[in-house]
């Protein structure tokens, strides 16, 4: 094996492995990689915080430790990256807000304490929209990402610093999280797999609430492999998030067979060639011939229909924006992060002074996204607007959860499938911009990975081609709620039958 | 239903959420929140006369636990995070955290 890990495409597997036999010191993986971020991510702009002294220091000790366990950590010296809306106990948590600029986590998230627990290393906080609002990474107080692949264009979002940071190898594990496809959709757009989990898989302890029936974490690496073993570490109950499931967590790493000839996989065609879903001619392509690699694979394809799952998108857009209208209600100036001092009476305020500090402190720290979408839930929450917005897309919510279930359950008559393939999103990485004028244009976009969070399905994207200008396309799989053994199955059986995911955006020079 | 907001419809939102808009802000929101509820519109067609909204993923239910007392994050943990707190132990008054002015 070579000596230099950084920037290769060395799988966290791999390095573990490596660490454990004294092939690679995890000092030097570490360094490796502290190195490759501090040279290069002035290009991406995809960190908001590195810990170079801390990690250097874990590393150290793993090596010091190492000859004394026979077993060694699932992610023993493996270096990853942390979504910044994720607390890292004594870091900043700044969810790329200016709101919560001075905010220093007093306690990990329950996420981040596992995989510390199984031997990985935090190297650093990555760069997303703030509060995880967006579509883009653009809605970031610390400044957009940029696509390793296309440094014109977006990574995605909300995990657009995740998705690049994996893409250009400053890590071969990021924790993302995926509210209405921020895993996903930047997964896709890197060229990356992206994992968003049934929702309850993973306790959400120690995330900073955006939309508590939708958010979940999850994890973007370079192979689905990778993905089952930071899915095995991080999934279970947790006594600190009343949400988390109380289901079994079974090894998913063992559940790569390869095999898919006992499968049925469905097909939502009508969704895919209805007019409005913008659906680009060669990701069409693409998926296309993704379902012609299940087929000769043994897979049986089997057409489906999601009657509802065309509206989606306005119901994601009023439950979202509402419950998070409500979460950030605890920004306000008095526990935590930044306080306005601007305290000068307005002309025709009559405010009391507490009043008037809360207003300018939501007015200085948040940016216009989140105050568009506190603005779009407040209303939707409001007396004489309640039952026609929030209630109503609660309702449709139900019979988008009912048309999976048809579809994905043991139902007698019914397709009976195991998964769901479509495409992760209709287009290709935009161009930095695009949309900034008209956020409803960028919401549209999310026509194929909402769906994936109101029923609190699992779903992951995985590599699955190219455009002709070389910038990545992802499949997307959907699967039954808690049976991330077989979604993980399908998309590792399409991984070890393409190439799509050995090629790295430096392959391009 | 209102299918066009107003300045004023803008301006009571933005105060229920406790946000100060700037004149530009507001006059984009209107215009903006106007676009995205058309668009939401659509969800009137759908027939739901039939549907028990569900509340719960997964079939779950509330989770209880015992009340007992367990630890916490410490004052000065707490504190430590606010813009103006003080977790002075030897205070007479104690740790809190400073609020301008609550009522005129």
């Amino acid at each position: 094996m070579p000596r230099e890990t950084s920037g290769s495409n060395w799988t966290a597997i791999e390095l573990r492995n490596a660490i454990h036999s004294g092939d690679v010191s995890a000092a030097e993986v570490c360094k490796g990689y502290l190195d490759r971020i501090q040279d290069t991510d002035v290009m991406w702009n995809s960190m908001t915080a590195v810990f170079r002294d801390e990690a250097l220091a874990q590393a150290a000790a793993v090596d010091r430790d190492r000859r004394t366990t026979k077993q060694p950590l699932p992610l023993l010296g493996v270096p990853i990256t942390v979504k910044d809306v994720l607390c890292t106990r004594g870091n900043s948590t700044t969810a790329a807000s200016r709101i919560l600029s001075g905010f220093t986590a007093p306690y990990d998230a329950t996420a981040v304490s596992r995989l510390k627990q199984a031997g990985a290393i935090v190297i650093g906080k990555t760069n997303c929209d703030e509060f995880a609002m967006g579509s883009s990474t653009e809605h970031s107080a610390y400044g957009p990402s940029k696509n390793p692949w296309d440094s014109t264009r977006t990574p995605g979002g909300s995990s657009g610093g995740a998705a690049a940071a994996v893409a250009a190898r400053f890590a071969p594990i990021s924790i993302g999280t995926d509210t209405g496809g921020s895993i996903r959709q930047p997964a896709a757009f890197c060229g990356v797999v992206g994992l968003k989990p049934t929702y309850g898989r993973v306790s959400r302890y120690g995330l900073l609430a955006f939309a508590s029936s939708l958010d979940q974490v999850g994890p973007l690496t370079l192979t689905v492999a990778d993905t089952a073993l930071v899915l095995t570490v991080i999934s279970g109950l947790d006594s600190a998030d009343a949400t988390s499931a109380d289901q079994p967590v079974p090894d998913y790493t063992s559940a790569l067979t390869g095999t898919v000839d006992d499968l049925r996989i469905g097909v939502p065609r009508k969704l895919l060639d209805a007019g409005d879903s913008g659906l680009d001619g060669e990701i069409l392509d693409a998926f296309n011939c993704s379902l012609e690699v299940f087929r000769e694979a043994g897979a049986t394809l089997v057409d489906i229909e999601l009657p509802h799952a065309s509206h989606a998108v306005p119901t994601y857009y009023l439950v979202a924006p509402a419950e998070a209208s409500s979460n950030l209600a605890r920004y306000d100036g008095i526990r935590f992060g930044a306080r306005s001092t601007h305290n000068e009476a307005s002309n025709e305020s009559n405010s009391p002074a507490l009043s008037l500090m809360y207003n300018r402190t939501r007015k200085f720290g948040f940016g216009p996204e989140v105050k568009r979408r506190i603005m779009l839930g407040t209303y939707a929450l409001s007396a004489g607007y309640y039952d026609a917005y929030y209630l109503k897309a609660q309702q449709v919510r139900s019979l988008i959860r009912r048309d999976y279930d048809l579809v994905l359950g043991g139902n007698k008559g019914g397709p009976n499938v195991h998964v769901i393939a479509l495409p992760t999103t209709p287009t290709p990485a935009f161009q930095l911009g695009k949309h900034s004028e008209n956020p409803l244009a960028m919401y549209l976009r999310d026509v194929f990975t909402v769906s994936a969070n109101l029923t609190g399905l699992p779903a992951i994207s995985i590599p699955a081609g190219f455009t002709e200008t070389r910038l990545p396309i992802g499949l997307q799989l959907v699967g039954r709620a808690f049976d991330e053994k077989t979604l993980l199955r399908v998309g590792d059986a399409y991984e070890r039958r393409t190439p799509w995911n050995k090629q790295n955006p430096e392959d391009l020079e | 239903m209102a299918n066009h907001l107003t300045r004023a419809d803008v301006d009571r939102i933005a105060s229920l959420a406790h946000l100060e808009l700037t004149d530009d802000e507001a006059e984009l929101f209107t215009q903006q929140l106007t676009d995205i509820l058309s668009y939401a519109e659509r969800l009137q067609e759908v027939d739901t006369s039939e549907i028990n909204t569900d509340w719960q993923m997964h079939g779950s239910l509330n989770r209880v636990r015992s009340d007992s007392p367990t630890p916490s994050l410490s004052k000065s943990d707490v504190l430590s995070n606010a813009p103006d707190g003080k977790p002075d132990r030897n205070s007479e008054v104690g740790s809190f955290f400073r609020v301008p002015l609550v009522i005129d």
